[in-house]
């Protein structure tokens, strides 16, 4: 596998987050400033520039015990601060399945 | 059933405690995550978008009841109460916990089950017809194939590394149930004039992103030869194979490329260096993996029992009886096939009750056995005609009895977007839709046997190829947007299906197929055209100007 460090040009268009999931469960988790992970999107490190992603994105990728696979995804950021994820797949990463499941959990 | 030897046993016990010190390695930060992926994929072991994902094989599709309630069992304890039957034989639990995975895999060790072959580039869980040794008409029963090419290619050297996975599928019935002419490897059991047991092998099948039907590369292998003539063609697939690139490297893509003559040629000169090799099958090996199927002890069972008759006043019944029971090699019994397709409901899911009560319903009227489909539906090999009214009834109180098996609500489809990080659009939020539109029974009825396939990214796991309706799902400027294709089938006389056009947004994907059927009921010359004759008699364009007429 690349190490998504490899692939160099690392381009952001917008305010991002480095997410991942979680090596012992597998859940969805974001880079905090605190050099931690968490499952709250509203604690992940947001970055604006290319150079701040790939900073992040470089010390997620060697807390590897800790998540896996992490990557940057794009974020909207409100005007009260609040974060929302940028896409599709980011919305149903974060919010779960948007189809009922068998089970209620 | 098939029971399973010691070599096996101790096979899988080793797996699981070998996996167990790979998982604790790996969460005490001892191996890198890179290390570790190719361990986890040979246990089954995926990563999804919520969470990861256990694949675990279920080979050649029987199941005996105490497997389906260690199935339960792992729903129940290790995941969120369900699991997921997939297009290949295979149940997929969706939220299951690395850490626990150990466990999991412990607990279904003593069932005989197992993940290995579920993944990486390997040789696949050989699957087979679902209804393999009670059809009535096939050859004989292909599992014992299935079974002796799983024991030959079961952390075989030659097949654990091969350029990219590599999937078998056998059939002995003239009906093709298993899909063999989308495997890499298809095997029809045919007899020759002189009465012999053998093979008409096809090869270079498969979707996905360049999608072909495999070709007939030899009309007949003798059975004793089936090894060597396999291993023969892996043999020139692991020479010529691209390695290089991900996209090229199925054997689909060799055989187009080297044409089938050229690779036939390559494979038969392969061929006669091993052909009389140990890879020669004595009549005892196959005897005594023919001996560990045991079939269950029929009784004289009249063909249309008090009942049957009796219960044939109830139209519900009747609806059922129709789509989902179909004819046993022995009068007396019946296959019952149990849909997975509840109105509204993710196609192939079960809850872990519906296992556990199914197991009890497989003990009480089915010998104890189940079986898996590659329609991501289950079945009931063994029910006394007489005991079909029962079983219905305990049947529809847990939801199983939706009597829509073949029809329109009766849905291949991938996890998509909800589950799966490849994907691009959601696929069962439409499958949904679908079903929910066409719920009224005789409306699906009047529309007749019509299959919808649908896969979230060109991976094409809901084989949307196909589906006599084909429904891909891609993304558009951060939009879902759906290609749709028709004509398309799985069976022996498998196609690819024909795009009727540009790609249609989440919403209207319903529209679109309703649009199809309703062009598909006007242009029926007699109710018996089924929409794949129709399709195949008047081609795409009059559904073409019928869905972008108004769009
Ligand atoms: C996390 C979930 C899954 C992942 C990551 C995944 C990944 C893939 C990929 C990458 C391929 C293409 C392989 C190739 O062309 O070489 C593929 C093919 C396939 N998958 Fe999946 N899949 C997933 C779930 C499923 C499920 C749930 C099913 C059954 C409903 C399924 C059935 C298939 C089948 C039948 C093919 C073969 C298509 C062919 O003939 O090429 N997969 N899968
Ligand atoms: S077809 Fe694509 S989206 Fe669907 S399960 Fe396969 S890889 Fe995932």
């Amino acid at each position: 596998m690349t190490s998504p460090l490899e692939q160099k040009k690392i381009k952001i268009a917008g305010p991002s987050v480095v997410t991942a999931n979680r090596t012992w469960d597998g859940i969805v988790v974001y880079r905090t400033a605190a050099k931690s992970w968490s499952a709250d999107l509203s604690e992940a490190a947001i970055v604006r520039n290319s150079d701040e992603a790939k900073a992040l994105l470089a010390e997620s990728v060697a807390d590897d015990v800790g998540a896996i696979g992490p990557y940057i995804a794009p974020v909207q950021v409100g005007a009260d601060g609040k974060v929302e994820p940028g896409n599709l797949r980011e919305q149903i990463r974060r919010t779960g399945v948007t189809i009922g499941q068998p089970v209620q959990v | 059933m098939y029971a399973y030897d010691e070599i096996d046993r101790t096979l899988v016990n080793e797996r699981v405690s070998e996996f167990r010190d790979q998982v604790k390695r790996r969460l005490s930060g001892e191996l890198t995550e890179d290390e570790f992926k190719i361990l986890r994929l040979q246990n089954g072991v995926y990563l999804q978008l919520h969470a990861y994902m256990f694949r675990v094989a279920i080979p050649y599709g029987t199941l005996a009841s105490n497997q389906l309630r260690a199935l339960a069992h792992v729903a129940r304890k290790y995941d969120r109460g369900y699991g997921h039957f997939t297009t290949r034989q295979n149940i997929q639990f969706n939220w299951i916990k690395l850490a626990e995975l150990p466990d999991a895999l412990a607990d279904l060790a003593e069932v005989g089950i197992h993940a290995m072959q579920t993944s990486g580039n390997n040789m696949r869980n050989v699957t087979s017809d679902q209804w393999a040794g009670v059809a009535p008409g096939e050859i004989e029963d292909p599992r014992i194939w299935s079974e002796l090419i799983r024991q030959h290619t079961t952390l075989h050297p030659e097949f654990s590394f091969l350029p990219r996975k590599f999937k078998i599928a056998i059939t002995a019935s003239d009906h093709d149930r298993a899909a063999i002419k989308i495997h890499d490897i298809g095997l029809r059991l045919i007899k020759n004039e002189k009465g012999e047991t053998g093979f008409e092998v096809l090869v270079g099948g498969g979707l996905g992103r360049t999608p072909f039907i495999a070709k007939t590369i030899k009309h007949f292998v003798h059975g004793r030869d089936i090894l060597s003539y396999i291993e023969a063609i892996l043999r020139v697939y692991n020479q010529y194979g691209r390695r290089d690139n991900i996209y090229k490297a199925r054997i689909k893509i060799l055989v187009h490329e080297l044409g089938i003559e050229k690779f036939s040629r390559e494979v038969e000169e392969e061929w006669q260096h091993i052909r009389n090799s140990s890879l020669q099958i004595d009549d005892e090996v196959i005897e005594d993996i023919r001996s560990r199927f045991t079939y269950p002890a029929y009784e004289k069972l009249p063909h249309n029992p008090d009942e049957l008759r009796q219960a044939a006043a109830d139209p519900d019944f009747e609806a059922w009886r129709k789509n989902s029971v179909a004819p046993h090699k022995n009068p007396g019994y019946s296959i019952v096939t149990i849909s997975l397709k509840p109105i509204g409901a993710p196609p192939g899911d079960a809850t872990a009750e519906q296992m556990d009560a199914l197991a009890d319903l497989a003990d009480k009227y089915s010998f104890g056995e189940i079986r898996v489909g590659h329609e991501q539906n289950l079945a009931l090999p063994h029910v006394a005609k007489r005991d079909l009214p029962g079983l219905w009834k305990a049947l529809d109180k847990l939801g199983l009895a939706t009597p829509n098996v073949n029809l329109i609500t009766d849905i291949i489809a991938c996890p998509g977007l909800d589950y799966c990080s490849l994907a691009n659009a959601r696929s069962i939020p439409i499958a949904q839709e679908l079903t929910r539109r066409f719920a009224n029974h005789e409306l699906a009825n009047l529309i007749g046997r019509l299959h919808i396939n649908i896969s979230g990214c060109i991976n094409a796991c809901g084989h949307h190829h196909v589906g006599h309706i084909g429904i891909l799902g891609v993304e558009k400027n951060g939009e879902e947007v759906y290609q749709i294709t028709i004509g398309g089938r799985a069976d022996e006389s498998a196609a690819l299906g024909n795009l009727i056009g540009p790609g249609v947004k989440f919403d209207e994907v319903a529209d679109v197929v309703e649009d199809i059927v309703e062009a598909y009921l006007a242009l029926r010359e007699r109710p018996e055209e089924l929409f794949m004759d129709t399709v195949k008699r008047l081609g795409v364009e009059p559904f073409k100007e019928r869905v972008y007429a108004t769009r």
